[in-house]
């Protein structure tokens, strides 16, 4: 089979139509999945040993199914499922599906970030008085969302990169245009070949973005968190 | 409990004249089946300066971080002020205190921390205002005021827009100290303030404190292995073993004339 431009150049315009689609369902299942995350990292912190194992193990049964499987079963069985069942559509389905799946990975970001901050914080926070609504928003975040951001930003490029998985239940991206184009004349070659350009495209300078954040945070980072010693009692060692 | 306290403070009042600013009594504090202190009976008078000494894992710092909220006693009361701490009354029963309680009695206490502990996203000014300003409720001018005077005390006034990773460990000390007090705490804890900085570094710390004693008014709760300071500046010396205080009294007497035994092993290692 023979690359044939013309079709390529008419593939173009067709498939491109999708774009919106694709980065729009990217954008709301990336701020789905940042609330969500969000929602896991609070209950998690609850100090009930019930909750805890509750959600540590819905949080691990979702990280270890597939994305694909639970976009299956949220379009196909979700609605047969008795009482709380409805029918979805494809797009609902998709930030459903791939919005909690990322929110579990998004949570231990946040979660890495919140632990990243020196239990001496706490410390001195509590002993300067501050509410705990205080201590969080004054003190531990400003220095805990600095280096989830590189993280999060990852998160992003790579769920841009799950998003064509939408186009199995029917979402109308740029990789389900593509199906389309290539059933309608008989050949995929030309099709996909502009699926496989736009992604590379779109992601390969969000890479480069994310890369150059990554370092610049870094630094920022290195920069002022050198505040004292980590270790707790490190020094009495020395005097006994 | 209520009743008892009251009473006790009555003696104290004849015995003493003041009443105590704090007051431990009977504190047990265990970690899992380790107990660490074994029935802590304490006063501390307004303005008294107190130091603490003892082998390394005797509990010096989980005195003080019972007092500052930062550990919960096993048993035992901590009053501050004629408050209860760790306890507080509802429906005429005594109930662990929470947070809204803790933080109100906590108000009178300061702390300086063997790490620094300073906020590491904010200038020095900044790690000063900070609490005065969303605790205290000061209008940000008289906030920034009042930082920039403490700050002039401890020999940082040209450092107010540095951040925390600029300065030397001494520095960064004496930033502490500063940012603790401006929030004019009745007491203030410092937990071997010296022990992680460079040896050059010490004094310059050590001089502030003891700027800061001379006032008078604060009571000190120092913990600390330099021996030639606490007999500067302490009013009384608690030697901490194994769980209990060992031994107390002036300086001069702990730790130029020492009884017990094993604080005479002890003190060998600092006084030559
Ligand atoms: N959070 C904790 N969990 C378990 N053990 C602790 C904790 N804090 C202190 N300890 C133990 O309690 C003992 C006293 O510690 P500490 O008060 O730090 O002693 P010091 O300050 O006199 O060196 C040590 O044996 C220490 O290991
Ligand atoms: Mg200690």
């Amino acid at each position: 089979m023979n690359w044939n431009n013309d079709l390529f150049f008419q593939a173009l315009p067709f498939i491109s139509k999708g774009i919106w689609i694709t980065l729009s369902l990217t954008i709301v299942c990336y701020v789905f999945a940042l609330i969500f995350g969000f929602v896991w990292t609070f209950l998690k912190r609850i100090p009930n040993k019930a909750i805890n194992w509750v959600v540590t193990w819905t949080m691990e049964f979702i990280r270890s199914t597939p994305p694909l499987v639970q976009l299956y079963f949220i379009f196909y069985a979700w609605p047969e499922v008795p009482y709380v069942g409805m029918t979805l559509s494809p797009f609902t389905s998709a930030v459903i599906g791939l919005g909690i799946h990322f929110s579990t990975y998004i949570s231990e970001v946040y979660r890495s970030g919140i632990e990243s901050v020196d239990k001496g914080q706490w410390e001195a926070s509590t002993a300067l008085n501050f509410t705990t609504k205080q201590k969080w928003t004054k003190i531990i975040l400003p220095q805990a969302i600095r280096p989830t951001i590189p993280m999060l930003g990852n998160y992003l490029i790579i769920l841009f990169k799950e998003v064509p998985l939408a186009a199995t239940i029917g979402v109308v991206g740029i990789l389900h245009l593509a199906g389309d184009f290539g059933s309608q004349h008989f050949r995929n070659i030309e099709a996909y070949t502009v699926v496989a350009l736009l992604f590379l495209l779109m992601s390969y300078p969000s890479a480069l973005l994310v890369n150059k954040l990554e370092k610049k945070m870094n630094m920022k980072f290195d920069k002022k968190a050198t505040n004292g010693s980590k270790t707790l009692n490190d020094s009495e060692g020395a005097v006994s | 409990m209520v009743d008892t306290v009251t009473s006790e403070e009555q003696t104290a009042n004849v015995n003493k004249g003041l009443d105590p600013i704090v007051k431990y009594e009977n504190v047990h504090k265990s970690f899992g089946d380790v107990d660490v202190l074994k029935g802590i009976n304490l006063d501390i008078l307004p303005g008294e300066k107190v130091a603490v000494i003892g082998p390394s894992g005797s509990g010096k710092t989980t005195i003080i971080r019972m007092l500052m909220t930062l550990e919960e006693p096993t048993s035992g009361h901590i009053i501050v002020d004629g408050k209860n701490l760790w306890e507080m009354e509802k429906n005429g029963e005594l109930v662990p205190a929470n947070e809204k309680h803790l933080r109100q009695v906590r108000g009178d206490i300061g702390m300086v921390f063997q790490h620094f502990n300073l906020f590491p996203h904010m200038t020095i000014l900044e790690n000063c205002m900070t609490a005065p300003t969303h605790v205290k409720k000061m209008s940000k001018k008289e906030a920034k005021e009042q930082s920039i005077q403490m700050l002039e005390k401890v020999g940082l006034g040209d450092k107010l827009d540095n951040y925390p990773n600029q300065l030397s460990g001494g520095q960064k000390q004496r930033v502490a100290m500063a940012r603790a007090l401006v929030m004019r705490p009745k007491v203030m804890l410092f937990d071997e303030v010296t022990s992680a900085l460079d040896p050059e570094l010490v004094g310059e710390v050590l001089e502030v404190i003891r700027d800061i004693a001379n006032e008078g008014e604060m009571a000190m709760v120092l913990v600390t292995h330099e021996m030639e300071f606490a007999i500067d500046v302490a009013d009384r010396v608690l030697f901490l073993d194994e769980g209990v205080i060992a031994e107390e009294g002036p300086p001069s007497e702990v730790i130029q004339n020492p009884k017990n035994e094993r604080l005479q092993t002890f003190l060998h290692r600092f006084l030559g």
